[in-house]
């Protein structure tokens, strides 16, 4: 099987891959590059945990602590989780998922890559004229006064936002024009409904953070008086054009999560998914309640009391759609037959950790728990918990399930699930103390602390490298398979849905042989 | 799947048919068109904060304006709407000529809105009317914050430009795409889109023209 041409082997060469348009060669390009900056993000992670260690000076001094949490931020943010399962598995599933032979306009396609790359290098240049140590969200007036490389940062933040946008609005037309015939909305799985509910985000979002970047930028080379209080600005405008990005961002960020456990539940249970268009219609409930609660994370910044009341409601409109999918991905799960394959263990760490990070989303949410928790470890806990023990779990089960697919090698499943089951074990270790400490006031980012909270931040710091060490064990897993991994069947989950039904073990350039026809729903086990 | 006209429709190979090709370009564009809007959408609200908190600041700033001038380009570019649809109404019956004629047009209405928007910013930058930082006029009343106007005034107009300029390359690159006749009654979407975002620039400025030289 594995001698026929796919779209590994037609072409040969660096340029075969540097100018290649195939979604899924930019797909697996996108996923080497993200997992790469993921590894750097997540060493300046563990960086800034040692030093957390001893409230006193244990490894870097306070300057160089700013700039690490600063860096671990914004790298995670910007260029490992909202391009992450979009520009990633997204690009490499989803045409072939609605039976199409690309995304509508494959060079845009190509310029995002290109973009993210530049934004990228443009992020990491900022290293070399003195890091930025802001924090990722670059608030004024500090981000206008500091020195450091805060525009070159901005600058990449902007760039990276175009790479999104033309992610986000290729799916979008990928979605309404090039579906295979008889592949109606309803018949689409559900991983495409929570991919283009995250490319509406993209495409109405990422324009205002472009715009509030550039303002910022303006703010600090010109001193244009729209942010900076001095020159006769409103810092909490910012705040409010930040957001009014930042917070639909936290959903650019989850829903492909959601997306790609919507597809492991079924596929793992061998079960039609219970309650489909009710899981599709949260996703769009999802994205467009996202635009409308960016208040709530300025309740303690001045805004009035009747806004910050209409932001809080707003707020918890969002644990609907929320535990709509959830309680449907339960019920999915009931009387089905279950195999504990590893993607399906990450969805169940998903499971877990994610309706630990949404209900404490709703404390959060809640005006009178706020203004104690605001700006606390608790805070930090509550968005890694929803971050990475939702999306980016979610991630590595989507990279775990479609590996077959992408490279054609099954994976050790010993190790697959041995690595799962540290990065659980890890995180919560690393995060679950820190709503402890949070809850007792202990403030995010700062370099010091008081003596009561030390024994917290040593069981997060002891947490931590075991999270790091189940990350690595994951990949090395995944690398490990390529060389020794047995060759993969074409449908090895038994899945319903047409990347595994109508393609070879690996897809060939054009992924169908013959255009598929669609007769019935993605997850139609039999 | 094809009509009769495959030589005449360059279809990309991952596309079915001609009409689903043209609909993703339009349907791409016109998602593009909702960005930009949106891009602007922040100048705005900006504007408007800063209207609402300094009115009086705003309506003194205003005088240094000048609106036969804005005036003049708000035709201008109106003008140059007309003379797009005109190429595009030439490309479907295929006249060559009328298409390199209005995309002509189209350009030189282009270029005369920059050249009028360039005497305006230099008799600003004469008068020192700068933004921020660089704002040294003091004709008027309160200069501490009188420069926000200005800040804003040349970031619209500035951001604006920028995109008049993008504009005309795309409208350059139609007509070489037109002298060397890859356009014909059958194909000829790039025209309609490249007008769709010559028509987002125009009515931006429909917006500014009247939010900046005509504040009462």
């Amino acid at each position: 099987m594995s001698s026929h041409t796919n779209y590994l082997n037609a072409k040969k060469g660096f340029a075969s891959w540097a100018l290649t348009i195939d979604h899924k060669r930019i797909g697996l390009m996108y996923l080497v590059s993200i997992m790469s900056f993921f590894l750097l993000g997540g060493l300046f992670a563990l960086l800034l945990r040692t030093e957390l260690l001893t409230p006193a000076h244990t490894i870097v001094d306070a300057k160089r602590y700013n700039q690490l949490f600063t860096l671990h931020g914004a790298i995670m943010v910007f260029l490992v989780i909202i391009p992450g399962i979009p520009a990633s598995l997204g690009n490499f599933v989803l045409p072939l998922m609605l039976g199409a032979k690309d995304v509508a306009f494959p060079r845009i396609n190509l310029a995002s890559y290109y973009i993210y790359v530049l934004g990228a290098i443009v992020a990491l240049s900022s290293l070399f004229v003195g890091a930025i140590d802001t924090g990722w969200t670059f608030y004024t007036p500090y981000s206008t006064t500091t020195d450091g490389g805060v525009v070159l940062m901005v600058t990449a933040a902007f760039i990276l936002g175009f790479s999104s946008i033309f992610t986000g609005l290729n799916f979008i037309v990928t979605t309404h024009k090039l579906r295979a015939p008889g592949m109606t909305w309803f018949r689409m799985p559900l991983f495409i409904w929570g991919i283009y509910s995250t490319a509406v985000i993209q495409i109405m979002a990422t324009p205002v953070l472009a715009i509030t970047l550039l303002l910022l930028i303006v703010e600090r080379t010109l001193k244009i008086g729209i942010f900076d209080p001095v020159l006769g600005g409103d810092p909490v405008l910012f705040q409010h054009f930040f957001w009014f990005y930042s917070h639909p961002a936290v959903y650019i960020m989850i829903l492909p999560g959601m997306a790609v456990v919507s597809e492991l539940i079924a596929v793992f249970s061998q079960k039609r998914i219970f309650g489909y268009k009710q899981i599709a219609y949260s996703s769009i409930a999802i994205a467009g309640i996202s635009f409308l609660v960016w208040g709530h994370h300025m309740f303690v910044s001045g805004q009035s009391e009747l806004v910050g009341m209409i932001f809080s409601a707003l707020t918890f409109l969002v644990a609907i759609p929320s535990g709509v999918k959830m309680f449907n991905w339960l019920a999915t799960m009931n009387q089905g037959s279950i195999s504990f394959k590893t993607p399906m263990l990450w969805a169940l760490g998903f499971f877990f950790l994610f309706a630990i990070g949404g209900i404490t989303g709703v404390f959060l949410g809640t005006l009178s728990v706020d203004v104690h928790l605001h700006d606390t470890y608790f805070v930090v806990a509550h968005f890694h918990y929803v971050m990475v023990g939702g999306t980016f779990m979610a991630f590595m089960g989507g990279i775990f399930y479609w590996w077959p697919k992408m490279t054609g090698k099954m994976y050790s499943e010993f190790w697959g699930a041995t690595s799962t089951l540290m990065v659980v074990v890890g995180f919560n270790v690393t995060f679950f103390v820190q709503f402890l400490m949070g809850a007792q006031g202990m403030p995010r980012r700062y370099y010091s602390y008081l003596e009561q909270f030390q024994i917290y931040h040593q069981i997060s710091t002891i947490g931590s490298y075991i999270l790091g060490l189940g990350f690595v064990t994951a990949m090395i897993t995944l690398l490990v398979s390529l060389k020794k991994g047995q060759n993969a069947p074409a449908n090895p989950w038994k899945a319903a849905s047409l990347e595994w039904t109508h393609t070879d073990v690996i897809p060939i350039e054009h992924n169908f042989h013959e255009q598929p026809v669609v007769t019935e729903g993605p997850y139609e086990y039999r | 799947m094809n009509t009769g006209n495959d030589q005449l429709f360059p279809l990309h190979s991952h596309f079915e048919r001609p009409a689903q090709q043209i609909d993703a370009a339009k349907l791409g564009m016109w998602l593009f068109l909702a960005t930009e809007v949106l891009l602007f959408g922040g100048l705005f609200v900006a504007y408007a904060v800063y209207h609402y908190l300094h009115p009086d600041l705003f309506k003194a700033a205003h005088h240094f304006l000048d609106v036969r001038l804005g005036g003049f380009n708000t035709v201008v570019l109106l003008f140059s709407s007309l003379t797009v649809v005109l190429a595009i109404h030439g490309a479907q019956q295929g006249k060559k000529q009328m298409v390199l004629w209005n995309l002509f047009l189209t350009l030189l209405c282009a270029s005369t809105f920059l050249v009028v928007k360039y005497f305006e910013y230099k008799h600003k930058f004469h008068m020192g009317l700068l933004p921020g930082y660089y704002f040294t006029n003091a004709m008027l009343p309160n200069p501490d914050q009188a420069h926000i106007f200005f800040g804003i005034y040349f970031l619209m107009t500035g951001l604006h430009g920028v995109h008049v300029v993008i504009g005309m390359i795309v409208l350059g690159w139609l007509f070489y795409r037109t002298w060397n006749n890859e356009f014909n009654p059958q194909y000829y979407s790039p025209l309609e889109i490249g007008g769709l975002y010559w028509h987002l620039v125009d009515v931006i400025w429909i917006f500014l023209f009247p939010l900046l030289y005509l504040i009462r």
